[in-house]
């Protein structure tokens, strides 16, 4: 969405993401500072779409 | 729940609850702060009382209005329905391991965890028949998880890579039988690099994390050998040739910043000037009595340098030249599902660490811990009761993360962290909070400034920026 005053960056599909999501496949990400990983928002996804 | 901040000159909002994530105009940006989960249709008077003056009274409704349309589509303000989802992985199947291979190591960095490498615990080498019951465990305990990842650590692995290739090898002779896809995982100080382990690093590991704190008086200030010679001549060359043969698998050169190098931007560019692109420098957690420490009062200057290392990448990326930050990575559309944010790294129960004894840990940080202990390979115990306690352990239940904006990106921090320094799993650990919190932000807005320019030029298919717009 974008108009004059916002613009939009994502299509927010967190929730969605809730109701579909689970299977475990993914990436462990430990977010310590001992191995490379930080945040868990980088991972991928390993569901196919 | 939302979290507004301005940086670098945007006025950013993120939607806690659904992820959106909002570039806003001034205007909007101060009518904000009069939105709640309770906003109605009509502009409150407030509004027009306090920001009147400032903005003429079309803008504000026409502004307003727009607000009221992203509450009514679930993208502001959206409402916090995913505790019904924290349990969902009580018993979930043990998919990662880090087999610490080696209790030795040939560097004595100043900071390192493992007390140099022995974790405390005597110099030793884990024997390939430990090393084989350890995939025999997690072939065992993965249920049906395909993918199982397998992460050779230490000390420093390199020290019995006759081991590590030897269980590589064996676990490869399992996967068909039982219908698992390992993926290999090496970190390395560099030390005992050469052409053989190499080819069999590019070939068998998915990803390699090569230590490296960035410029030489740097890294050979806190990275040195027993006899406290700097590590940077050995190591670089070496990386140099193994990433040039690596192809298209992924690698992290990876460093830590400590109180002696708050201008870590410096390292990031010089690692990049080595002719690595794909950098990681994290900070230090350590005893905040050592004096290499990074303490709550430095975070001011730790903030300041993430800032100008964010800015430097916007100008970077402008001109063409890509290098990927790893704690600045951030997918706003395709990252992880909700379930997974809940308990982020898994430890205890998606994840353990065995050591060269075989005795299983939550995670390779409680190694040593008796407490912790779970388990051992050699007699076949694990407590599955310690197992629940931390597949419990999600945002949720996490006192100060509940309410936290970052809940869903950071995934409630480091839970051994939290056990070393705050005294319990559950209590965060606040420098970390703040450290991931500035980091988030930082993130966030680098792809604001991305999007506005509609600068496509970093794209390297995998992290383009142009898909999430
Ligand atoms: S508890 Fe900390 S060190 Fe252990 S896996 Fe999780 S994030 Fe990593
Ligand atoms: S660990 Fe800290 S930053 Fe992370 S979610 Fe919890 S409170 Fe927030």
């Amino acid at each position: 969405m974008e108009n004059k005053h916002i613009k939009t960056l994502n299509q927010a599909n967190l929730k969605q993401s809730a109701v579909k999501g689970g299977c475990g496949e993914c990436q462990a990400s430990c977010q310590s500072a001992c191995k490379t990983s930080c945040t868990v928002a980088n991972q991928k996804c390993e569901k196919k779409q | 729940m939302i979290h507004k901040y301005r940086l670098n000159g945007y006025n950013i909002c993120l939607d806690v609850h659904s992820g959106a994530v909002h570039i806003l105009d001034d205007t909007a940006y101060d009518i904000l702060d009069y939105c709640s989960e309770n906003m109605g249709k009509d502009v409150p008077e407030k509004v027009y009382e306090e920001l009147g003056g400032k903005y003429e009274k079309k803008e504000i409704e026409e502004t307003y209005a727009a607000l009221y349309e992203l509450f009514e589509n679930g993208q502001l303000f959206s409402p916090d329905d995913y505790e019904q989802f924290a349990d969902m992985m009580t018993r979930a199947p043990v998919k990662s391991m880090c087999i610490n291979i080696s209790h030795d190591c040939n560097l004595r960095c100043e900071y390192c965890f493992a007390a140099k490498g022995d974790f405390g615990q005597g110099r030793c080498l884990m024997p390939l028949e430990t090393a084989k019951k350890a995939i025999d465990f997690i072939i065992a305990n993965s249920g049906t998880r395909k993918n199982l990842e397998v992460d050779f650590f230490g000390g420093e692995p390199l020290m019995n890579f006759d081991v590590v290739k030897k269980t590589v090898e064996y676990a490869r002779g399992l996967e068909d039988k039982y219908n698992k896809k390992f993926r290999f995982t090496i970190t390395t100080n560099g030390i005992l690099l050469d052409d053989d382990k190499m080819e069999f690093i590019n070939r068998e590991m998915n990803n390699v994390v090569l230590s490296l704190d960035g410029r030489k008086e740097v890294n050979d200030r806190l990275r040195v050998t027993p006899n406290g010679k700097g590590s940077y001549d050995a190591i670089v060359p070496a990386y140099q040739k193994l990433v040039s043969q690596r192809t298209d698998k992924d690698y992290y050169i990876r460093g830590t910043f400590t109180k002696y190098n708050l201008d870590f931007t410096n390292d990031v560019l010089h690692m990049h000037s080595l002719g690595f692109d794909q950098l990681s420098i994290e900070p230090v957690v350590s005893d905040p009595k050592l004096d290499y420490s990074i303490k709550y009062e430095d975070l001011p200057v730790v903030f300041e340098e993430y800032e100008k290392l964010a800015k430097t990448i916007i100008d970077s990326r402008k001109k063409g030249d890509y290098y990927n930050f790893f704690h600045f990575m951030i997918d706003l559309d395709q990252g992880p599902c909700a379930i997974k944010r809940l308990r982020g790294c898994g430890c205890g129960n998606e994840y353990v660490a065995v050591t060269p004894q075989g005795d299983i840990y939550p995670c390779h940080q409680f190694v040593g811990n008796e407490d912790y202990k779970m388990g051992n390979l050699n007699d076949g115990t694990f407590n599955t009761d310690m197992k629940n306690m931390f597949a419990m352990s999600t945002v949720y239940t996490k006192e100060n993360c509940r309410d936290c904006w970052a809940k869903f990106y950071c995934s409630g921090g480091c839970n051994a962290n939290n056990f070393q320094y705050e005294g319990d799993i559950r209590k965060s650990h606040k420098t970390s909070c703040e450290l991931e919190k500035k980091r988030l932000e930082c993130a966030i807005m680098i792809k604001a400034a991305l999007a506005e320019s509609g600068d496509e030029t970093d794209c390297d298919g995998e992290d383009c920026i142009c898909s999430c717009l």
